[in-house]
Formats: C-alpha cells, structure tokens, sequence
C-alpha cells in the first residue's frame, strides 16, 4: 500500500498544484518521484510530528492541500492535539497519512503498534475515517480525500498487501463496497484485515455456511444504511479490525446498534485485546495471538451460529 | 511620524481602558496578560498589517496570529476598533451563544481571527504553515505570531522555530510579549534560566530585543518582516505584565484577578481615558 500511496500521490501532485505533501523524516526514497517533478511542494519536516501537523493546517487554511504521512502512532496520538484543534476545529482540508496499520509493524514493538487510533480520531469532529483494505480503495480514497472540504485520516498497511478488488468500484466515503455475496453470515471487515476476512468466508463455506463480506472501508461516517440491511437480513454479523475491541469499526457498529429496534441481527466483534503486546513478534503472530485468523474467526461465527435461534 | 506614533499610543489607551471596563463587566480574567500585548497589537493592526477589514479573507493579506490566546480580551477590542465587526457586538461578550469567549474562536466565527488559539504552542506552528503556503502560491504576504514567553515551553514552538530556520522562511516574524511571567511564577524560574533572545538566536533566527511598549520601535521592527537577512525574524519585546496601570504593573496577581468597580476607575484615570 505504501508504493501505492507514493505512486497516486505523484500522480495527484502533477496534475493539482495544491497538492504539498509534508513527511516526518521517513519515505524519502519513496517520494523521490513526488520530489523530481515537485521540489517546492514536498516537505521534510523532520522529527517533529506536532509542528508538522499545525503546518499543514496553515498550509490547508491557505489554499493547499497538504498531505501528511509518516508512521501511524506518529501521525495520530503524538500530535492528537494539533489535529483537534488546528486541524478539525478549523475545518482544515488536511489528508493525514499514517502507514503500518494495526500490527503492520508488530516486530517494531508497542511504540510502532497503531490499535487506538480508529478510536480516538473517529471522536473528532468533522473527521472522516478512512482504511482502505486495497491500493484500489487507496487510490480512490486518496482523490476523495483531495476532493473534500474536510480532513480525512487515512490508515494505510506497509507493502505487499493483495489486491482485493478487480476493477474499479464505485467509492464514496461512508458507503460501504460489497466484495461477496452470501446467505448466511454477514462479515465486515475494515483496512488490512480483508484478506483474513475473505479466507474465513472460504472456511465457512466448507462448512456449508455461506458468508457474505462487506467492506467498510469508511469508518467515520458510518455506513448506517447497510448496516441496517445486513442487520435486518442476517442473524450474525461478525465486525473484524486490526485495532482494540474498544472504539473501532467494531465498538462504532455496537453504537450504533444500541439505538435500533426490532433488527433480527447479532454481532460479534474481533480485534485486538486491552492490551499492549509486549513480546517480539510478526504480525502472524500478533494476529495470532488476538484472535485475528481466518480459522478462529470462521470457528466463532460458525460455533455461534449454532447457538442462535433459528428464527 | 510623531503624530502618528501620539495617535497609535492614544489608541491603545483605549483599548486598555476598554479591556479593563470588559473584565470588570464579564468577569474576564487574563487581564495582566492583555495589557502587556495591547501596544504590539494596535501597532501590527493599526500601521504595519496589509489588511482590509471589509475584505478579512482576502487571499493576498498579512496574516496575524495571536498565538498567546489568551489575550483574546485585547484582540476582541482591537478587531473591533480596526472595523472588523461593530463595536456593539461586543455587548455580549462572555454571554451564552456569544463567540467572544476567553480564547478566540476558529476564523469562520468571528472575522479577522487566523486561528483559533488558547492552547499554546499552536498558532505559531499553523502561522509557519501560512507563511509556507505563501511562499509556494507566489503570494506576497507576511505572517507575524504573538506569542508569549510561557508559550516558549511548548516543545512545539521551537520544532516550528526549527523548521522555519531549516526552510528560510523570510515571510514569518514571531514577536514574544516578554513580560517576565507566566500564570504561576517568574518565567525565567520554571522554564526558561537562558536568554530567550539567545535561544532565537541559536535556532537560526534574525533577533532583536526591543521594548515592547515603545510604539515607534515597535512599528519600525514589524515592519521589517521580512529583513532581508534571508532567516525569520524574532523580536524579544521586553513587556510589562499589566503595563499602562500602576496598580497592575508588573503583580501577577492579574493573570487571574477582576478589577473592582473602583479599580475600573482609578486606572482609567490613570490612563486618561475617562468616557
């Protein structure tokens, strides 16, 4: 996702002269494309996260479009201050870029680990919150975002991510895309998680259970008109995250559940637990670890499926 | 020259008098620290600032930032003066639904605000960020943030420092209202044992130290961003925390206290302004 994000964001840079993109000292070899043909517009700000951040809500007050990116924790809860007020109190047209979503990199230990942001940004007004699970959705993210008049946090992966979607889908911010059809289980899943999440699907038709799978792609605001179609039409709804149970797409859908009536649907949530992972690991075993496989999700929903009425 | 200079000072005697006749009547503390920037801000507003008060967000006008929003009581009455909203709007200062609060609000509540500040360490960061634009839409405007010398402990005023050396930003003046205190206790005390015209210095900026309560000085130094020297500019403004009245100057009892009725009195003698 990262290549990807380096390669639409030159492109977007060459043909919108409002486009600045601001880095925090990482990415330079990445955006040497972005550099060549736009010296003026790219800025290394160094290791400081929250003037980077009151920068590019000046330079968006201005008339700019800037763009901010260097790794997750960095971009959100070290300048969480600067985003609320410079950025989201003053309606500031920022794109905030933060890459190693969730467990991304896990093996960088608990400093590097992004598994609160979903939660404290969606708190923010007027942001949108945005986690492509593909370069696709990234790419279309990317023009929305340049395309609205507020901020948009975007929460990328690292590289090597597959690519989900062929073609093009059709993509607004808070309008959810249907990867798979299905008729007994409903699974959204949001950002980096898709590939686990469609392998479960796999696995849960073996068992003769067929899934359905959605991607929410948009956090904030929430796709509520689907959520109360799958709410309505199906009995389980598992919610997957690369982030804490607390606050996330997952805790965001339990919100708003608790204010419908008469909707036929559970849901169950999967994401990280209340804690830091200390230990050294990949992000396999940090998923692991949480829950987060294809085989311990396809077993929860269908041992809970068994459970529920049938009605 | 030295009528206009006579003119600026009378005007910011009443809009001394006019913040302190406001703290008394809403209650509106942050009065000692109004006082202090009242002459920076009425010779940025009153002779250096390319603006039109008709036009506030007209692409091409010099930027102010309050950065220490704190004095938000100051600015109020200076915008007001300048003819950025009618005087009369301030009759609601400080009452439910009203946008005069004790930090200003985000620019699109209240025109001739650039950024909604209280928070320190914030607006001269976003003031960088004006300044950058600028720079990059071939714009000939200049930014000039207030900040305060308590505002100087925020990690984030000096990254901005930094940056703004890093990328010779000319179009950028930071004015420091120095008057020696902040809310709890002598400035040099808590944070700051080092010369802060030192500390400008060393971050790469072209630095004076000028008294900030002379208006001609004042005036001449503003308007000296950009300086030519390729670097941005930092003027250190030796201040009087509760400047213009006796029984305020220099006791930071008036970071938070309201005058009485009777103080209101006694310093708007003292200042000459009677209506």
């Amino acid at each position: 996702m990262r290549n990807a994000f380096a390669d639409e964001i030159t492109r977007l840079g060459a043909s919108d002269p409002r486009v600045v993109l601001l880095s925090g000292d990482i990415g330079n070899k990445l955006f040497d494309k972005f550099k060549q043909q736009a010296q003026n517009r790219f800025y290394n700000c160094g290791v400081a996260e929250a003037n980077m951040m009151s920068v590019a809500a000046g330079m968006a007050l201005s008339g700019l479009r800037p763009v901010v990116y260097t790794i997750t924790p960095f971009t959100t809860t070290r300048c969480l201050e600067q985003i609320r007020v410079d950025v989201c109190y003053h309606r500031a047209p920022v794109v905030i870029v933060g890459t190693g979503a969730g467990l991304s990199y896990a093996e960088l230990g608990p400093t590097h680990h992004s598994l609160e942001d979903l939660a404290l940004l969606r708190s923010l007004p007027e942001m949108t919150v945005f986690a492509p699970c593909d370069e696709v959705e990234l790419r279309l993210g990317l023009r929305a975002a340049l395309a609205q008049d507020g901020p948009v946090y975007m929460r990328i992966g690292k590289k090597g991510e597959p690519v989900i979607h062929s073609g093009q889908p059709g993509f607004r911010f808070g309008k959810a895309i249907t990867v798979r059809e299905g008729e007994d289980v409903c699974l959204i899943s949001t950002g980096t998680m898709m590939p686990v999440v469609l392998a479960a699907g796999d696995l849960l038709g073996r068992k003769g259970l067929s899934a359905r799978v959605e991607s929410f792609h948009t956090i904030k605001p929430l796709d509520t008109g689907r959520l109360k179609e799958v709410f309505a039409r199906y009995r389980l709804i598992a919610v997957v995250e690369e982030h804490s149970r607390l606050g996330g797409l997952g805790g965001s859908v339990a919100e708003w559940l608790s204010s419908q009536d008469g909707l036929r649907g559970h849901m169950i949530g999967f994401g990280t637990d209340d804690v830091f992972m200390h230990e050294v690991g990949s992000q396999e075993y940090g998923r692991h670890k949480f829950g987060l496989t294809s085989e311990n999700i396809a077993e929860t929903v269908s041992a809970r499926l068994a459970s529920l009425p049938s009605a | 020259m030295d009528a206009k200079i006579g003119k600026l000072e009378q005007t910011a005697r009443i809009i001394r008098a006019r913040i302190i006749e406001n703290s008394h009547r809403t209650q509106t503390p942050h009065l000692a620290s109004c006082l202090s920037c009242v002459d920076i801000l009425v010779a940025a507003y009153f002779e250096v600032l390319r603006i039109d008060p008709s036009k506030p967000t007209e692409s091409n006008r010099d930027r102010f930032i309050l950065s220490k929003g704190h004095g938000a009581a100051a600015l109020f009455q200076v915008l007001a003066l300048r003819g950025y909203y009618p005087e009369s709007m301030l009759d609601h200062y400080g009452e439910d639904g009203s946008v005069f609060a004790e930090h200003p609000p985000a620019p699109a509540y209240l025109p001739g605000i650039e950024a909604a500040t209280g928070s320190l360490g914030h607006g001269f960061p976003l003031g960088l960020g004006m300044a950058l634009a600028g720079r990059i839409q071939n714009q000939t405007y200049r930014v000039i943030a207030l900040v305060s010398d308590g505002e100087c402990n925020e990690g984030s005023t000096w990254e901005a420092a930094m940056l703004a050396a890093a990328q010779k930003t000319e179009n950028i003046g930071v004015i420091v209202d120095f008057n020696k205190w902040q809310a709890t206790g002598r400035s040099e005390e808590i944070m700051g044992p080092v010369s802060l015209a030192g500390k400008w210095r060393a971050f790469g900026w072209n630095t004076c130290e000028i008294d900030g309560h002379d208006m001609g000085e004042l005036v001449r130094r503003l308007q000296q961003v950009p300086d030519g020297s390729g670097k941005p500019v930092a003027i250190v403004a030796h201040t009087v925390k509760g400047k213009g009245v006796s029984f305020m100057e220099d006791d930071n009892n008036w970071h938070y206290r309201i005058p009485s009725a009777e103080e209101v009195k006694a310093a708007k003698r003292e200042l000459g302004v009677l209506a």
